[in-house]
């Protein structure tokens, strides 16, 4: 457990950049330090692993009192992300991802492995770890930013703004990724913000800072349901309350039941299947109804030209919700990402559903302005959260 | 005709004084190695220090801009006083003249050095000579390296002037040249080999600074890896 007591940070004689701040991080949490700039939120990061000395207050981890401890040592036990990403341009990606481990002293073999075992852990192809930064794309860097933080196992991960130079795509795809990382890991992440819609999409809580101070600290929901004060109302804006009014919708409220074929059939079965539906996507599943790609009209006319197979020429690159993920997340996502319609699964990647955007045009509609007295005529793009 | 028996003339003195010549090369090019090292052995340590406290940098470069501004000859002089005639004091004047391309560029190397990579290092739970020795001073060589090759060709030339205080070196064969009647030969004897190794240091050295430079080796990097990638 991380717990925060009275820490504070004073610059010059007066200058409060944090003020007294007291939270409690539980094992596995992931928390989202938010608020605009000058909150003192970075200043509140960077104390946890003592990169800023605190003037007053205490930091324990698990009982220990990070002040006794040696700065280095307790830095090497902390993972930490920044916003410029940093890696070190004249080391390979190996040596950028074992850097710690290599402070460390850990044997060589141990490197390797554990080397490997993280570009998977991100997507990244094996042959990365022998090349240098600057051949890396921006998101690929912040990948290899994202598992440095892990490498020598820490159980505290700290991300300063780790998506805030990425463009909203690739954002997108890391804030997926670092998400499935915190569950599948189950580490405690702690991250600077000053995007909302990355907090709540992210954050199991939220703690909202305004001039060194904690406005308030709790559940993404229980910040959207009830907001502390006019200045949470105002950080969180009126459109994200609006969207949450409803109580909550799960995707599954709006899913239909898609068009798939099995995997074995052959295209021409496909291709009468979206005729008689007059479909423009057709999911395509294994036997045990798990969702393997999909074919779009474009690919059929293209198969049916080449007279390839179903599976060779199925789309495997495709976007999934669980069926538990809130129905505003995916509405964001769909609105972002530009896609036509997003397949619905369960844990073991079982489809259950399909979510277009005409079913969510109506979901939206019905609920969300459909009692509303004055209906919104609001700009879709507003609704994407624009990053400020 | 004049000038193809200038040139003859040139070889001739060459020939029969090869291998006082090559004497003179390499004591003049001692000189400016050993003045140039013991700078390096003072200037790289004072510019990590001052790349490190900023408050002394100001004073430290001041200080060494001044010794660069007193003329070579004037120098000479004044430390001939103190040590007397002779290698040495040649030596000395070197090592004066070579410490401010040195400390200037081993600061300036470092403190360019991105600020976030520091940061990272440091955030990764690096010590401070970690960070100097892992991140700012790999990172920082090929200036360092440009700091060595300005004071190593600043070198050569203020040895040509220690000759006047009684050390051997190139200007020897230049001198001798003047004092003759038709000393051109001689003359040229003196000048072309000095003018080479200032050449010659300069080239060979800069191509040490591109090799070395972290930006430049991973421009290399991905053509080779996308070659054994495709095969």
């Amino acid at each position: 457990m991380l717990s925060i007591k009275g820490l504070t940070k004073v610059y010059g004689r007066k200058t409060k950049a944090v003020d007294n701040l007291s939270i409690e991080i539980e094992d596995g949490e992931f928390v989202a330090f938010i608020g605009t700039s000058g909150s003192g939120k970075t200043t509140a990061l960077r104390m946890l692993n003592r990169m800023i000395e605190p003037t007053d207050g205490v930091v324990t981890i698990n009982g220990m009192e990070t002040k006794k401890m040696d700065p280095v040592e307790l830095r090497r036990k902390i993972g930490y992300v920044l916003q410029q990403v940093g890696l070190l341009p004249h080391m390979t990606i190996k040596e950028n991802i074992v850097l710690v481990p290599k402070l460390l002293k850990w044997p060589q073999e141990r490197k390797d492995e554990k080397a490997k075992e993280l570009i998977k852990l991100v997507d990244l192809p094996e042959s990365f770890l022998d090349r240098y930064p600057s051949e890396l794309s921006g998101g690929q860097q912040q990948r290899i930013g994202v598992v440095r933080a892990l490498a020598a196992e820490q159980d505290i991960i700290l991300m300063d703004e780790p998506f805030g130079a990425l463009d909203p795509i690739t954002r997108d795809t890391l804030q997926d990724l670092v998400k499935e990382l915190q569950k599948k890991l189950g580490k405690t992440f702690v991250f600077v913000t000053h995007d909302m819609d990355e907090a709540i999409k992210l954050a199991d809580k939220i703690c909202i800072m305004s001039h060194g101070k904690v406005v308030q600290y709790d559940t993404p929901d229980n910040i959207l349901k009830n907001p502390a004060n006019d200045f949470v109302r105002d950080f969180i804006g009126e459109n994200r309350l609006i969207q949450d009014r409803p109580n909550m919708k799960t995707v599954e409220k709006a899913m239909i039941i898609p068009k798939t074929v099995n995997i074995d059939d052959s295209l021409d079965h496909a291709v009468s299947i979206m005729r008689e539906y007059r479909i423009d996507t057709i999911l395509i599943t294994n036997k045990s109804q798990k969702l393997l790609g999909y074919l779009d009209i474009e690919d059929i006319k293209e198969g049916v030209r080449k007279k390839a197979e179903l599976i060779d020429i199925m789309q495997r690159d495709i976007y999934r919700v669980n069926i538990n993920s809130k129905l505003q997340d995916s509405v964001r996502t769909i609105l972002k990402r530009n896609v036509r319609n997003v397949p619905v699964v369960e844990d073991d990647n079982k489809l259950v559903g399909l979510i277009t955007r005409a079913s969510l045009v109506d979901i939206v509609y019905d609920s969300i302005w459909g009692d509303d007295e004055e209906v919104q005529t609001s700009d879709p793009s507003k609704d994407i959260g624009v990053d400020i | 005709m004049v000038e193809e028996s200038l040139i003859q003339e040139f070889f001739r003195y060459f020939t029969t004084n090869g291998s006082y010549i090559f004497e003179l090369f390499i004591n003049h090019l001692l000189m400016s190695v050993y003045g140039v090292l013991f700078a390096s052995l003072v200037g790289i340590p004072l510019g990590i220090l001052i790349a490190r406290y900023a408050r002394i940098s100001q004073g430290v470069i001041t200080v060494a801009n001044i010794i660069q501004t007193v003329p070579v000859i004037a120098m000479l002089a004044i430390l001939m006083l103190v040590m007397g005639l002779g290698n040495n004091t040649v030596v000395l004047a070197v090592f004066l003249y070579a410490l401010l391309p040195i400390i200037k560029n081993t600061y300036t190397g470092l403190i360019e050095v991105d600020a976030s990579i520091k940061d990272a290092g440091k955030s990764m739970g690096m010590t401070r000579n970690q960070v100097l020795r892992m991140i700012e001073l790999p990172l920082a060589l090929s200036v360092i390296i440009g700091g060595l090759r300005i004071a190593l060709v600043v070198a050569i030339g203020v040895v040509a002037v220690g000759s006047f205080i009684g050390a051997s070196t190139l200007t020897d064969i230049i001198i001798r040249g003047t004092n003759a009647t038709d000393g051109t030969a001689m003359i040229l004897a003196g000048a072309v080999p000095i003018a080479i190794i200032a050449i010659i240091i300069d080239v060979g050295l800069r191509l040490l600074e591109n090799r070395l430079d972290p930006l430049r080796a991973q421009k290399k990097g991905p053509k080779a890896q996308s070659v054994t990638d495709n095969m």
